[in-house]
C-alpha cells in the first residue's frame, strides 16, 4: 500500500467519516486516494485552509469525535495555523494533516515549503514529521490517541510527499485506549468530602471541562445534594440547562450580575474542569479572597496555574465526581437561597432595559425557533458576549463558540462543521466585523446544501472593541467604524443562498419562518443600533467591586 | 527566588529539545542551563536543566513538562541528595613568568593541563558550580582567552535513579 492509502485506511480505522480540507500540490496523492475512497470517507472543500480548520474544530466540538482536517504545504499549512491555536486554547481533538515537499527538497526553501511542525510548535498538543512510510500507520493512531486522551487538543501530522508515494505493509490494528492520566488519592478524595461537609454557601463553577468529560448529570446530582447554585464559564455554559432554577448563568468579565455576585459570596467554591482564565476570573489577586476552592481537572497543570486553590483533585471530572456523590450527605441550605433571590431579585431590577429592535430580542426570537439540541455556533465579540448571556442553552455540546482564542471569523467554518457533523440545522449568531473575516465559507455552505441559518448582528461597527473605546478610550472610535456599503442579502445571493433584511422583530420573525424551512444557508441582516454594549461588564483586571450592571 | 535542578528521561529523536525549550520560552521561564545526551538506552536521552525561579514556577513547570508526549520521566533533583558536576575548558595566556603559578593553580584545584603551548594552556576543570565560578576569577588576571562551559549534569547518590 502506497503512503496516501494508508492514511486513508488509518483514518478509516479510527472511526472517520468526515474530512475538512483543500487540495494542493504536496497532498495530491492523498486527493487520489480520497477520490478512490469516496463512497467511505466524506470530504468537505472548504473555500480557505482556516475555514477547514475550524470546520474541523466545529466537528469535534459538537459530537466529541476527534475532528480531521487536510491541507497542502506551504500556505496551506499556514493558513491552518489560526484553526489550531483556536482547537488548542479549547481542548479540541483535531487531527491536522499536511503534505510537503518531498524528503530531498526539505530544507531547501523549496517550493511550498514550510516547517509547519516548527510553526505549530506552541499551540499543538504534539506533532509529527513522517519521514518513514513503515511508521506512517502507527503515527497517525498514536496522533488519535493523544488528541482524545486526558485534556484533548490539536495534533499535527506532516507527510512529505515521497512518504506518500512510498509503499509498505498495511494491516487494520485496535485502536488505542485513552492514555493514562495522572490520579488523585483517596486522601484528597476524603479533604473534599471534609470541605463540603463544613460548608454552608457553595457554589458549583463549571468549565468546558464538564461537557468534553461528560459528566452533566454527576454535576446536576452534586448541586442538587449539596443544594448549591451553579455558574459556568463561558465554555461551560451548555452543560448545565438553562431551565434548572440552580442555573444562575456564565460568570466573568461579561458574566451575568447574580452569577458573578453570588460566586463572591460563595464559603466553597467547587470549580469543574475549568481553568481560571483571565477573562473569567479578572484580578487574579482578589479573585474568592474569601471562600474555599476545590479544584477538579484532568489536566495536572491546571491545579494552581492561575488561582492558588486550597484543594487540587486530578482526574477524569465524571470518576471523581462520582465517587464523591456516592459519600456525600444531602444538605439545605434555606439562608443561602434567600440571599441568592434577593441578589436575583436586584439584577432583574437594575439591569439594563432592552427598548426597541436589540440583540437580546433577536436571540429570544430566535430561541423560539430552535429545538433543546440545535446547534448555536457563533463569532467573537459583542454578538458572542450577548448570546452567552442570554441564549438558553439546554443540551450539552450545543454551544460552538471560540473562547480561548477569541478568533474573530471562527462562526462560518465552525457552523459548518457542527451541521455536517450532527445533520441538524444550525444557526450561527455572527457580526459584520466578524463574518466579513471568512465570509467565502458562504460558498462551502452552499455547495454542501447545509441547512445553516446565519443571524448577522449588524451594526456597522467592530462593537466590541468600539464598547472599548467608549468607556476607556474617550469615545476615539479609531478604526471600529466600518463604513462598509455591503448588501448582505445581495452577496448571499451571490453565494447561492437566501438572504433577509430585518430592522425589527416581526420581520425578524417572518424571516425565521422561511430560514427554518430552508434546506440550504440562509442570512438574515439583523440591524441594530452601534451603540448596543455588552453589560454587565467588569472591565479588565477588574474585582465584582468593579461590575458595571446597566 | 531558589535555583532548580530538573532530570528528564525524554525521547531520544529530533524536535524534543526545541519542544521542550520552546516551553520555557513560552511560560516565561528561564532555562540557566540545559544539557542533554544520549543515555544506555539508546531510545532515551536524559535531559539536565538548572532553572532560578519560586517554588511555585517549578510544581508549573515539572507539570507542563510532565504534559509534554516525548517526557517520560520528570524528576526535581534536591541539592542534598545527588552528585552533581559541571565542565569547563579555559584557554589561558600564558608565559614563562606565569606558567609556573597556573600550573600551581591547577594542581591545587585539582584541574588538569590538556593542551600546552609557549604561549597558552587549555585548561580542564570539573566540579560543582562553584569550584567552576572560583577558578574562572582566579584566572581573569593572566588573560582568558576563551573558555566553553558545559551546564550541569547531576545523579542521585546511591542506588536511587531518576526512575524512583
Amino acid at each position: 500500500m502506497t503512503g496516501a492509502q494508508i492514511v486513508v485506511e488509518t483514518l478509516i480505522e479510527q472511526g472517520t467519516e468526515v474530512v475538512f480540507g483543500y487540495p494542493g500540490g504536496a497532498v495530491l496523492n492523498l486527493y487520489d486516494e480520497l477520490y478512490k475512497s469516496r463512497d467511505r470517507i466524506k470530504h468537505v472543500l472548504s473555500a480557505h485552509e482556516q475555514g477547514a480548520a475550524h470546520a474541523g474544530d466545529g466537528y469535534a466540538r459538537a459530537t466529541g469525535k476527534v475532528g480531521v482536517v487536510f491541507a497542502t504545504s506551504g500556505p496551506g499549512a499556514t493558513n491552518l495555523v489560526t484553526g489550531i491555536a483556536n482547537a488548542y486554547l479549547d481542548s479540541v481533538p483535531v487531527v491536522f494533516i499536511t503534505g510537503n515537499v518531498p524528503c530531498s527538497l526539505i530544507g531547501r526553501d523549496s517550493f511550498q515549503e514550510v516547517d509547519i511542525t516548527g510553526v505549530t510548535l506552541p499551540v499543538v498538543k504534539h506533532s509529527y514529521f513522517v519521514k518513514d512510510v513503515t511508521k506512517l500507520a502507527d503515527t497517525i493512531r498514536e496522533a488519535f490517541q493523544i488528541a482524545k486522551s486526558g485534556r484533548p487538543g490539536p495534533v499535527l501530522i506532516d507527510i512529505p510527499k515521497d512518504v506518500q508515494i512510498a509503499d509498505c505493509e498495511f494491516e487494520n490494528k485496535e485502536i488505542l485506549p485513552e492514555l493514562s492520566k495522572p490520579r488523585y488519592n483517596d486522601e484528597q478524595i476524603e479533604k473534599a468530602l471534609e470541605m463540603i461537609k463544613a460548608a454552608r454557601r457553595p457554589y458549583i463553577f463549571v468549565g468546558g471541562g464538564v461537557i468534553i468529560g461528560e459528566a452533566e448529570k454527576e454535576v446536576a446530582e452534586l448541586a442538587d445534594k449539596l443544594d448549591a447554585p451553579i455558574g459556568t464559564s463561558m465554555m461551560g455554559l451548555s452543560a448545565i440547562p438553562a431551565s434548572s432554577h440552580r442555573k444562575l448563568g456564565m460568570v466573568g468579565m461579561h458574566g451575568i450580575y447574580s452569577s458573578t455576585v453570588v460566586k463572591n459570596k460563595a464559603d466553597l467554591v467547587i470549580a469543574l474542569g475549568c481553568r481560571f482564565s483571565d477573562r473569567a476570573t479578572g484580578n487574579r489577586a482578589a479573585y474568592l479572597k474569601n471562600s474555599k476552592i476545590i479544584h477538579i481537572d484532568v489536566d495536572a497543570a491546571e491545579i494552581d496555574k492561575n488561582i492558588g486553590v486550597d484543594l487540587g483533585i486530578v482526574g477524569d471530572v465524571k470518576e471523581v465526581l462520582a465517587k464523591l456523590l456516592c459519600k456525600i450527605e444531602s444538605a439545605k441550605h434555606a439562608e443561602w437561597w434567600c440571599e441568592i433571590d434577593k441578589i436575583k431579585e436586584y439584577e432583574r431590577e437594575n439591569s439594563a432595559k432592552q427598548e426597541g429592535f436589540s440583540p437580546f430580542k433577536i436571540i429570544e426570537k430566535v430561541n423560539e425557533y430552535t429545538e433543546a439540541d440545535t446547534p448555536i455556533a457563533t463569532d467573537v465579540g459583542q454578538h458572542q458576549m450577548w448570546v452567552a448571556q442570554h441564549y438558553n442553552f439546554e443540551t450539552p455540546k450545543t454551544l460552538i463558540t471560540s473562547g480561548g482564542l477569541g478568533t474573530m471569523g471562527f462562526g462560518m467554518g465552525a457552523a459548518i462543521g457542527a451541521c455536517v457533523a450532527t445533520g441538524k440545522r444550525t444557526v450561527l449568531f455572527t457580526g459584520d466585523g466578524s463574518f466579513g473575516m471568512n465570509l467565502n465559507e458562504m460558498a462551502t455552505a452552499v455547495s454542501q446544501n447545509l441547512p445553516l441559518v446565519v443571524v448577522l448582528m449588524n451594526n456597522g461597527v467592530l462593537g466590541m472593541v468600539r464598547q472599548w473605546q467608549t468607556m476607556f478610550y474617550q469615545k476615539h472610535y479609531s478604526e471600529t467604524t466600518l463604513e462598509r456599503k455591503t448588501d448582505y442579502v445581495k452577496l448571499t445571493e451571490a453565494f447561492g443562498g437566501k438572504g433577509f433584511l430585518v430592522d425589527n422583530i416581526d420581520d425578524l420573525d417572518a424571516a425565521l419562518k422561511v430560514a427554518f424551512n430552508t434546506d440550504g444557508p440562509t442570512l438574515i441582516d439583523c440591524r441594530i443600533d452601534c451603540d448596543e454594549r455588552v453589560l454587565p461588564m467588569i472591565p479588565a483586571g477588574g474585582t465584582v467591586n468593579d461590575l458595571v450592571i446597566n | 527566588m531558589k535555583k532548580f535542578i530538573i532530570s528528564m528521561l525524554v525521547s531520544n529523536h529530533f524536535g524534543v529539545l526545541t519542544r521542550i525549550s520552546s516551553m520555557f520560552g513560552r511560560r516565561g521561564f528561564n532555562i540557566d542551563s540545559l544539557v542533554v545526551g544520549e543515555t544506555e538506552d539508546k531510545r532515551y536521552s536524559r535531559m539536565t536543566i538548572t532553572m532560578t525561579g519560586q517554588d511555585q514556577n517549578r510544581d508549573q513547570i515539572i507539570k507542563q513538562l510532565e504534559k509534554l508526549h516525548d517526557v517520560h520521566v520528570v524528576k526535581e533533583m534536591v541539592p542534598e541528595s545527588i552528585v552533581s558536576r559541571e565542565l569547563i575548558l579555559i584557554k589561558v595566556q600564558t608565559n614563562s613568568e606565569t606558567r609556573r603559578e597556573i600550573m600551581d593553580a591547577v594542581n591545587i584545584f585539582r584541574n588538569t593541563i590538556i593542551d600546552f603551548t609557549p604561549t597558552s594552556l587549555c585548561i580542564l576543570v570539573t566540579g560543582e558550580s562553584g569550584k567552576l565560578d572560583a577558578f574562572i576569577e582566579l584566572m581573569k588576571p593572566y588573560g582568558i582567552l576563551e573558555l566553553c562551559r558545559t551546564g550541569t549534569v547531576s545523579l542521585d547518590r546511591g542506588t536511587t535513579t531518576i526512575k524512583d
